[in-house]
Parts: C-alpha cells; sequence; structure tokens
C-alpha cells in the first residue's frame, strides 16, 4: 500500500466520525503514517456529515479527501456527491438498506451490503457503520486483522465498555458479507 | 518519547500546554477552536491548575496579561474574529514586555466570516496584532506533532527575550487527528523571572508591570531598547524547513495547512519531472530570510502557496529582491487547495521557462 485516501459519508449521527477513527487507530497500531479529519459546522447538525481518512507508508500531505480510493457511503446524497469523485478501479460501500440506487459507474468496484438491516437483526442498531468497516477491511485487507480489532478496544470509550464487544461482532458481521 | 496517541489538534496543544507548565487558561468559545477551552476545563482541575471562562475575548485575554505580569505561564486561545477582540491586550503585553502564549486556530475572514480553516490572519500575526511598535513570535505548525512541540518552545523563547508568542494554527489543523507523541516529562524548570509582580517578602526592591510611559524619550528609548531584543530573536530564532530545495528550479513557499497541500503538489511535480522543492516557513516572525535567500541563487520561479489573497508573498518578494519571479497562488474564505491545483500551478510555471 503507497497511500489510501477514504472517504465516510452519511447523516450526522450515523457514526461516520466513530467509523473513522476505528480506521485511524487501526492504521496507527500497525505503524502506518495516517490522517483523519472531520467535516465541522452547522450541516453536521441532522445535515450530512463526512470524514476523510488517509493511510500511507509515507508521510502524508492534505489530510483531505477529494478524489478517494475508497468511499462508504451511508445515505444518498453522500453518495450522489462523491460517487463520480472516487478514483478509476477504486472501491465503493454502501448501505443499501438506506440507499435504493445503484452506483451507474462501471470503472469502480462497488459493493452493497444491507448494513442497517443486518444491524437491526443482529440487535446491534447503530452500528451499520461498523458492519460496512468490516466490509471494507473483507475487500481490501488495508491493515491487520488484529490491529483492527485493537481499534475498537482504543476507540470506544470507557463508559461505553459493553459496547465493544457488540462492536467487533458488527465487524465479524461486515467481514462474512 | 511515549507512546503514540491519536489526538485532534486542539486537544494535543492544549494537553501539550498543560505538560509545560501552563496551569492559568483563560478562554471564550468561538469554533474552530472550542476543544482547547473544553480540553482544559476538563484537565485543568486535575492538575490543580485554573481554568476560567472568561465573560469575552477581552476580559480573557487581560486576564492573561494578569497572570502573566505574575510569572506563571498563562495561556489564550481563540479563533480570527475573537483574536481581533484580544489585540488591545496583546499590545499591552507586547507593550509590558510579557511573554504569554496566544493561540490562533484561523477561520475564514473578514468579519465573522465563515468557520472553515483559513490563513488569512497571516499579516494580523506578523504585522500588526494591535496598535504600536511591536513584534510577536509568530510560529506555525503544520502537523499535530507540532502543534505538541511548539507549545513549550513558545513559552522558553517567549520568556527568553520578554516577548508574547502566536501560535498560528488553523481549523484544519486544529479538527484533525494525526499520531502524535508527548515528550518524556522534563524538569520543568523555569528560567527565574526577576521581573515577575509576585511578592517582593521585603527581600528586593518592588517589581512593576507597565505599559504607560507619558515622557516621549523613556518611551522610545524602552521601544528601542525592545527592538534590539527582536534584532536577537531575528538572527537566531529564525526556522524554516526545507524538502527538495537543493536542485529546485520551482520552489513553492508555504506554511501551516498548506504546506501539506503543496507538499503532495511538490511530490506530484516531481513525478512529472519538474525540478520543484518547498519551503515551509517555520518561525513566521522572525520570518526565515535566510533561507528563501539561500535558495534564490538556483531558483527560477518561486511559488507561494496560501489560504488568503496573498499576504507572505510580500515576505518572499522583500527576501528574493527582484532576483527571481514570485507568483502567488492561493484559495480563501474556507476553501483549501487542492495538490492538483497548486501542481497546475508548478506545471504552468515550468511550461513558461520551458519557451
Amino acid at each position: 500500500m503507497k497511500t489510501c485516501n477514504i472517504l465516510l459519508a452519511g447523516f450526522g449521527g450515523q457514526g461516520i466520525l466513530f467509523a473513522g477513527k476505528v480506521l485511524a487507530y487501526a492504521g496507527l497500531i500497525d505503524n502506518k503514517q495516517l490522517t483523519w479529519l472531520p467535516s465541522y459546522g452547522p450541516e453536521m447538525r441532522g445535515g450530512t456529515c463526512n470524514c476523510s481518512v488517509v493511510m500511507s507508508d509515507e508521510s502524508i500531505g492534505s489530510p483531505l479527501v477529494v478524489t478517494p480510493d475508497v468511499l462508504i457511503a451511508m445515505n444518498l446524497p453522500s453518495l450522489e456527491k462523491f460517487a463520480g469523485k472516487v478514483v478509476k478501479g477504486g472501491t465503493i460501500i454502501l448501505d443499501s438498506s438506506i440507499i435504493d440506487k445503484k452506483v451507474e459507474r462501471d470503472d469502480v468496484n462497488v459493493f452493497y451490503v444491507d448494513a442497517t438491516k443486518l444491524a437491526e437483526e443482529n440487535g446491534m442498531e447503530g452500528l451499520s457503520n461498523i458492519i460496512l468497516v468490516g466490509k471494507m477491511f473483507k475487500e481490501l485487507g488495508f491493515c491487520s486483522e488484529e490491529a483492527l480489532f485493537k481499534a475498537i478496544d482504543k476507540c470506544v470509550p470507557a463508559r461505553k465498555a459493553e459496547m465493544v464487544e457488540k462492536n467487533k461482532e458488527a465487524l465479524r458481521i461486515g467481514m462474512g458479507q | 518519547m511515549g507512546e503514540k496517541v491519536l489526538m485532534k489538534g486542539n486537544e494535543a496543544l492544549a494537553e501539550a500546554a498543560i505538560q509545560a507548565g501552563c496551569r492559568h487558561y483563560f478562554g471564550y468559545p468561538i469554533t474552530p477552536q472550542t476543544e482547547i477551552a473544553a480540553y482544559m476545563s476538563k484537565r485543568m482541575p486535575k492538575v490543580g491548575g485554573c481554568f476560567l471562562q472568561a465573560e469575552s475575548e477581552v476580559a480573557a485575554i487581560n486576564m492573561v496579561l494578569g497572570a502573566s505580569s505574575a510569572g506563571v505561564r498563562a495561556m489564550t486561545s481563540s479563533s480570527s474574529p475573537g483574536i481581533s477582540l484580544k489585540s488591545e491586550g496583546v499590545s499591552y503585553i507586547a507593550g509590558s514586555d510579557l511573554p504569554a502564549l496566544i493561540i490562533n486556530v484561523q477561520r475564514g475572514g473578514p468579519g465573522l466570516g465563515g468557520i472553515q480553516p483559513s490563513q488569512s490572519d497571516y499579516w494580523q500575526a506578523t504585522k500588526a496584532l494591535g496598535h504600536g511598535d511591536f513584534q510577536l513570535f509568530v510560529l506555525a505548525p503544520s502537523t499535530i506533532q507540532e502543534m505538541v512541540d511548539f507549545v513549550s518552545l513558545g513559552y522558553e523563547v517567549g520568556e527568553k527575550y520578554r516577548i508574547p508568542t502566536m501560535i498560528l494554527s488553523d481549523g484544519m489543523l486544529g479538527q484533525m487527528m494525526e499520531p502524535v507523541e508527548f515528550p518524556e516529562a522534563k524538569e520543568t524548570a523555569q528560567a527565574e523571572k526577576t521581573w515577575a509582580t509576585n511578592g517582593h517578602k521585603n527581600k528586593r526592591k518592588k517589581n512593576i508591570i507597565n505599559s504607560l510611559y507619558i515622557e516621549p524619550q523613556v518611551l522610545e528609548d524602552l521601544v528601542k531598547e525592545r527592538f534590539e531584543r527582536y534584532e536577537k530573536i531575528k538572527a537566531t530564532e529564525q526556522r524554516a524547513e526545507e524538502y527538495l530545495v537543493d536542485d529546485a528550479d520551482i520552489v513553492v513557499v508555504a506554511f501551516g495547512a498548506s504546506a501539506r497541500v503543496s507538499r503532495n503538489a511538490v511530490n506530484m511535480a516531481r513525478e512529472a519531472g519538474i525540478k520543484a522543492g518547498l519551503i515551509r516557513p517555520i518561525t513566521l516572525w522572525p520570518f526565515p530570510e535566510n533561507t528563501i535567500k539561500k535558495a534564490v541563487s538556483h531558483t527560477k520561479d518561486f511559488l507561494c502557496v496560501e489560504m488568503n489573497m496573498g499576504q507572505m508573498v510580500d515576505d518572499v518578494r522583500l527576501c528574493v529582491e527582484g532576483k527571481s519571479e514570485v507568483s502567488f497562488f492561493g484559495r480563501t474564505g474556507g476553501m483549501i487547495p487542492t495538490p492538483e491545483e497548486v501542481f497546475n500551478e508548478i506545471k504552468k510555471l515550468s511550461e513558461k521557462e520551458a519557451k
């Protein structure tokens, strides 16, 4: 891996920033260079939210992802805004429970994951974000499996310790898709 | 060095200040720097320090003046419009020969402007953050590690020369996370501040901190003495990073967030066979004249890249003295230039030179 530019996008409250943080910590544990940059501002309240994560073996210049190698899209406005920006040969992973449209490009790899439905069926509402991260890991293997699971330990705050296992289970569900 | 952790720039800077012995923080919320105040509000009580959310930016900077007068490491932080409000107090701090740490996490301006990252306070920070003849020691971090490292550097240089320090950051650096290491806890023994108004206990003459001098000759003498210190700072404290500059025909000059973008663009140019390099001023005042001047002999074109309408480019032109071409590319209002945009500018210069 030289540099992997990842963009996660969806509604505020879907755990976009958290999912980005898990990716970032996984990279950190694997001793990669990385940056995490959130969108910030009034648009976050109920509106769209996105997060750039750059992982690299070399030092990173701009942390702002304009042309992603990987797009994780969790709502339609995000897909419409960013699908065209993904590099040729790049990857789009989307939550098909929420987005009922197909991606109209044949030069990218698209994975449709019924993430919100899967989360609900497995009693883990709100973890569709992590299911999508699990799918991304399965398809791209951007870090070691050990680092990805350790990243969950790092990212879940102590006051929500009971969520650690649920997040890990969500990763496994995503990896099984 | 300790373990690498992931932290937002704002939070890392706040933690660094606490580790550097800052126990007096006075602030007021404003996007995109509010995490500094929020972090301080949680951490300060645990280390026996003082976190105070003032009633306004003006109050906060005057509290810094008071705390610094007593010889402690004090700090305030804000973003562009809030820094303008602090400018009177900054001038008083400089006029009182006090060290103090002032953080500007810049956003778009003028006026209330916007809340996205910007570098449009370069002129304010380096030329006139308030009235009167004075300078600040201005540091421009471009990584989260530098957001940490420049806190203690800022205090040390500020205390050595009795000059306020500004860390000129921006919304991108404040909000982003990157791995960062905190230095091993070192002796926080600070140089003795013989000038501080911290109680003479009948053992020395009383100290007075003041910026009012009615007698013109007295004031002129004091300002001249201060400017002798500024000359020493110019001679000893210039800092810049050079990247692929030695053989470069085209040198990009950029600081902070725009330097990160420019570094990508320089790499793209090298891959395209263009000899491009990057000079990244780390101290904005004193401006790293020596580094720019050294590069003039082999540089055909300097390209200044900033997130404003062209401010630092004036200082680059002063150093280049017309010996090479100096051009400018910038985005403003909260827009961040892309590496492709900067690369295109480099390419244009390269094509022009080839003609």
